[in-house]
């Protein structure tokens, strides 16, 4: 527990600047031995640093859902040599090779990420955006969406209620689809509506483009030497990568 | 300056169509030291008076004097929106926010203040309002007394020489609507209220005025 918090005392850039330097450094990589090392290395990170085990493996298990898709399509459609058939279905080793790639990537960085900025509230996961001079309107659009996905959500809700109100029971019966899109239409019209009354409030209070926050976000030494070292470790792997793809074969 | 009427409608027509007059030749002036309620039926445009006296709508003829100055698109509008804080009736419209203090600091960093005398003054402002733990709750987590009180606090905090105030006890229960009467009668800010809570009316203006046949006349209550 005590090193999760540790964690939680870095400045919020560090913390994104390792993630996105992680994201980086891993996609790039193209040796497998590599990629297993990455992996190992973000386990130990995620050992040391995560604030709980069970939020991390069920983290894990539902993003690995989404990579099971990819075992379901590559190993199949990848052209190569065939070394499993199961009827109609042909493995290739190519396909089998690039979604034991993919999954230990993925998942090296799914371990990077849940370790660091999972955990960050998303406004100061914008201001540390804004912070790293990404740009500006990235930055808004990203805080409004994580407003307003709530307001929209309340919108449909409403309308739902009003519809179960009068007696609507969805089936499937062309009334049932006309009334979903027009709740759907609405939900979008209702939206748009209140994004343009969200704008003239901020125009009255004297909003002209920019857009500024409260947030003080300070970097101290050891933030900097964390970075130092995370960037390191990420330098070795990437040297060690190009050695095994360029000189050792 | 104080002597000067801050805002002047001189004439204003205005309709959102040919058919739909709301406005004939309407004239109103409002000082920094009035308290001014607005009781009016419904669609006889109280809300679009605040908006033509905020710039976010432009009358087909009449001129709006700020401080003697014809408002036009430009510098004398956002200077006008600046001075003149206009509470919105419904309070998700007015909150934008992910946390209370953002949304109260968002004026006063437009006012191009420093980010900690924004959030100092947005500290500042809860603590007059009464609400300094609610600093970093987000906006969608809080009722709609709170959010009201906030959508107040969040123009408050801009220091304005003048509220407008639309419909602000709408949908709010008793103690929620006994808070908004204290806040205003303890905060000295000149302001004009639209409300049909005749009764709110009498406890927080001491003019009323009604809109009748496009333009404004005093009433009682």
């Amino acid at each position: 527990m005590a090193s999760g918090q540790a964690l939680q005392t870095m400045d919020p850039r560090t913390l994104l600047l390792t993630a996105a330097g992680t994201a980086f450094c891993f996609s790039a990589i193209q040796s497998i031995t590599i990629s297993c090392a990455g992996l190992m290395l973000a386990a130990i990170f995620a050992l040391r640093w995560t604030p709980s085990w069970q939020l991390l493996l069920q983290r894990l298990f539902v993003a690995n859902f989404f990579i099971l898709f990819v075992w379901l399509t590559v190993p199949l459609t990848m052209p190569g040599i065939n070394i499993l058939t199961l009827g109609p279905l042909a493995f290739s080793l190519e396909g089998i090779t690039l979604a034991v790639h993919i999954t230990l990537k993925c998942n090296a960085i799914l371990l990077i990420y849940i370790s660091t900025i999972a955990d960050m509230d998303l406004p100061t996961l914008g201001y540390a955006m804004e912070r790293l001079h990404c740009p500006v309107k990235l930055v808004f659009i990203f805080l409004f969406t994580y407003r307003y996905i709530y307001d929209i959500s309340n919108e449909w809700k409403k309308l739902q209620t009003a519809a179960k109100l009068r007696g609507f029971s969805p089936n499937t019966s062309l009334h049932t689809y006309r009334t979903i899109g027009n709740m759907f239409g609405l939900t979008i019209i209702n939206s748009i509506n209140k994004s343009h009354k969200v704008y003239e409030a901020m125009l009255l209070r004297g909003f002209n483009g920019h857009f500024h926050t409260t947030a003080e976000l300070k970097m101290h030494n050891h933030d900097i030497f964390f970075i130092l070292s995370f960037f390191t470790v990420l330098l070795i792997l990437l040297c060690a990568d190009l050695y095994i793809i360029y000189c050792h074969d | 300056m104080t002597n000067q009427n801050i805002l002047e409608l001189n004439n204003i027509s205005f309709g959102y169509n040919q058919h739909s007059v709301l406005f004939d030749n309407l004239c109103l002036s409002l000082h920094i030291d009035d308290y001014i309620g607005i009781h009016a039926p419904n669609g006889s445009g109280k809300t679009t008076l605040f908006r033509i006296m905020t710039g976010l709508e432009i009358p087909q003829k009449g001129t709006i004097l700020f401080y003697g100055c014809p408002v036009t698109q430009g510098a004398i509008l956002h200077q006008l929106r600046r001075t003149i804080g206009f509470v919105l009736q419904n309070s998700d419209e007015q909150l934008f926010s992910s946390t209370v203090l953002e949304d109260i600091a968002f004026g006063p960093l437009n006012l191009g203040m420093t980010r900690r005398e924004a959030r100092d003054r947005a500290l500042e402002t809860l603590e007059n309002i009464g609400m300094p733990e609610f600093a970093d709750r987000p906006i969608h987590q809080l009722s709609g007394g709170e959010k009201k009180m906030i959508s107040i606090a969040s123009v408050l905090s801009m220091r304005p020489e003048l509220l407008l105030l639309d419909e602000p006890t709408t949908f709010l229960d008793d103690a929620s609507r006994s808070k908004i009467i204290t806040l205003l009668q303890n905060t000295p800010t000149g302001r004009v209220i639209i409300s049909h809570d005749k009764d709110f009316l009498k406890q927080t203006a001491s003019s009323f005025v009604t809109i009748q046949n496009g333009g404004i006349t005093k009433t009682a209550l």
